[in-house]
């Protein structure tokens, strides 16, 4: 054996290199460790499975009166809008923001929706409601003309409370206002003539 | 380790007692660093007693807290209930309860005091940047805090508060929606959302907070408090080597902080005792009602120690959005023009300006809101860094400067008014304003703090004894 200098003060390179090494293990371990943690955060299989369809019966909506029912824990309104209420549809165009709702169609209009009144037959109006900007569930604004928080012509529809946005009849979301998109039409289909099944949909 | 110091076997029982504990754990030394041999200035006036009360406050949370989660179930179902059994069935229950509802809002006071305390007096100028930003950081986790305890009741306002600002983590670009629903647990703020709320509530940010507390009190005594001159007093020391102009904090402080806390004390119960709800200001009506997941109170605002910044939520709509395109733009050509920067980093800033700039009208005013919101309290981190005054103490600035922070202070009030109030448009427009006033009083200090000439400042601290 070689008598070899010992310098207490120098780098063990091959020390160094392997404690990196381990340390790069280690905070793979550990990253590997947090992915069940974080996952917990997610919906629960519970949760995911409570989207059960839901149906509503139509024959005891009056017109000009609106149903609420819960689905996914959110409220969708059933309305039964009247001649009046339709024909005010018409000529807001100008006012709103997304008149057609070509906005994120996918997500916020389903196909059989995408006409004027957003809906399957004119009269029943289908809808999510929940605002499109922060989640707050806004309130009816059927009656017409000037009122608190609301234009001197108004033809009826919703407003928002939290953040003062305003929407049609059709669920369409005024310019100008906090809301970026039009209520959301949750997936839906007629039974019978009475029955309508919120939650499914023929394409589903 | 130090060497086993020999005492007396003559010596009183309790210093014999105190020396075989100090050979095994630093009791003395600890007392003596942070009590008995902590010299503070001499001349701390009445903004300084804010922070021992809050460490006053945080204590009565934590305590009070202890005894309310014996009774409180973190049910959604049960919730509500739980929260009225404690206010009705529990014996003294509702003035635990009052205490730790009064003490969230007291709480949120005495922290406000502290930091225009350290704002005015320069508190957070070299070398107390770490006391500042432990200070920001516990400011942060308070804010946390006080918003998941507020889901707990299950009121009409608990719920619809959390969907509110939970929504606002949704408006973030690509994984906003994703983001929302992993706060949540569920696709609506449901159980899941009470449960996990309640557990960061309890256990996670409390043991957060007690760190940063710690963080926060052992670099303030590594540097010693600044005080309303705002000299250096350990530039001065006698031949003890303590500094001329300090006291120590026992028994001087401690007195002073009784004495501040028995005030406290005096104002604090009349709360507790006759107006619990002070006005629908500490406790809001509608969270009397048990959360409806079908139906939003006609008019929610969040609890007032939050509404200056739910102001500046509001006050980005696509009006304020080509207005801060302006002030971005405006900035970037002064840079341009007026710096004296190589040419590579002006254009850097010019193609910064222009990505910025699409990204603001590309993505909702919503999330431009949710920035601005957020921004409003990180940039307090950044308050040591922004400050060029040549002198820290609002006494000896400028002035004009006075007016720069009674300024602030006032907007900062109006926002926090206006942010209870139902929205209007006088109001929205008020709030932009006052929006741009916040920001710019930060964004310009580099400036406006520079300009000016400061008064000459003393070498040993303004004291008159009484």
């Amino acid at each position: 054996m070689s008598a070899t200098h010992v310098d207490t003060h120098a780098v063990d390179s091959s020390k160094r290199t392997w404690i990196i090494a381990s340390t790069c293990a280690g905070a793979v371990g550990a990253a590997a460790v947090a992915v069940p943690f974080a996952s917990t955060f997610q919906p629960s299989e519970r949760a995911k499975a409570a989207g059960a369809a839901v149906e509503v019966d139509l024959a005891d909506i009056k017109p000009g009166e609106k149903k609420t029912v819960e689905w996914r824990g959110k409220p969708v309104w059933v309305v039964r809008r009247t001649a009046e209420q339709l024909a005010a549809l018409t000529g807001l165009n100008g006012a709103l923001a997304d008149p057609d709702s070509k906005r994120k169609p996918s997500e916020l209009t389903p196909e059989y929706a995408r006409n004027e009144g957003r809906s399957i037959k004119p009269e029943f109006f289908v809808a999510v409601g929940i605002c499109t900007h922060l989640g707050c569930s806004p309130s009816d604004k059927f009656q017409l003309g000037a009122q608190p928080s609301l234009p001197d012509d108004w033809k009826g529809g919703f407003f928002c409370p939290c953040h003062g946005s305003t929407f049609d009849m059709a669920g369409r979301v005024f310019k100008n206002k906090p809301a970026p998109d039009n209520l959301e039409i949750p997936p839906h289909m007629y039974l019978s003539d009475s029955k309508l099944l919120i939650g499914e949909d023929k394409t589903a | 380790m130090a060497e086993m110091k020999e005492i007396s076997p003559n010596a009183p029982a309790g210093a014999r007692l105190l020396n075989w504990v100090d050979n095994r754990f630093p009791l003395s030394q600890l007392y003596n660093d942070h009590l008995g041999q902590y010299y503070a200035p001499k001349n701390l006036n009445f903004f300084y007693v804010f922070g021992a009360l809050s460490i006053l406050v945080l204590a009565i949370q934590i305590i009070t807290g202890i005894f309310l989660v014996m009774h409180y179930k973190p049910d959604a179902a049960l919730a509500f209930g739980s929260v009225e059994y404690i206010m009705r069935d529990v014996p003294w229950g509702w003035l635990i309860r009052y205490m730790h509802s009064t003490g969230a809002s007291a709480f949120f006071i005495v922290v406000y005091m502290h930091m225009f305390r350290g704002l005015i007096y320069g508190s957070y100028r070299k070398p107390r940047e770490l006391v500042w930003v432990f200070g920001c950081a516990i400011f942060l986790c308070l804010m946390a805090e006080a918003f998941m305890g507020y889901l707990l009741p299950w009121g009409q306002m608990s719920y619809w508060g959390a969907q509110v600002i939970v929504n606002l983590f949704a408006a973030v670009p690509f994984v906003g929606p994703d983001l929302a629903l992993l706060i949540r647990g569920d696709y609506v703020v449901g159980d899941a959302t009470l449960n996990r709320f309640f557990a960061f509530h309890v256990i996670a940010v409390p043991l957060v907070l007690l760190g940063l507390v710690a963080a926060h009190i052992i670099a303030l005594h590594e540097v010693g408090s600044n005080n309303p001159d705002g000299v250096e007093i350990k530039a001065t020391k006698g031949a003890d080597g303590n500094p001329l102009d300090g006291i120590p904090f026992h028994p001087y402080y401690t007195v002073h902080d009784i004495f501040a806390a028995s005030m406290f004390f005096m104002v604090f119960t009349a709360i507790i005792f006759f107006a619990p709800e002070l006005g629908g200001y500490f406790l809001e009506y509608n969270n009397f009602i048990p959360a409806d997941p079908l139906k939003t109170p006609l008019h929610i605002a969040p609890v007032w120690y939050f509404t200056p910044y739910y102001s500046m939520l509001r006050a980005i709509t696509d009006e304020m959005m080509l207005v801060l395109i302006a002030c971005i733009w405006g900035g970037a050509l002064v840079a341009v023009f007026r710096g004296k920067l190589a040419v590579l980093f002006k254009i850097m800033i010019l193609g910064a300006a222009v990505v910025v700039t699409a990204m603001m009208l590309s993505t909702d005013a919503k999330f431009w809101g949710v920035v601005v919101m957020g921004g409003a309290v990180v940039i307090l981190f950044f308050l040591p860094w922004l400050d060029y005054s040549a002198v820290k103490s609002i006494r000896y600035r400028p002035s004009w400067h006075l007016y720069v922070y009674a300024i602030f202070v006032v907007n900062f009030i109006v926002l926090s008014y206006l942010g209870i109030q139902p929205p209007s448009a006088i109001g929205e427009r008020i709030s932009q304003v006052g929006t741009l006033y916040y920001f710019g009083f930060f964004l310009l200090m580099p400036w406006w703090s520079s300009m000016g000439d400061p008064k000459p400042v003393p070498s040993r601290v303004n004291f008159a004894p009484h």
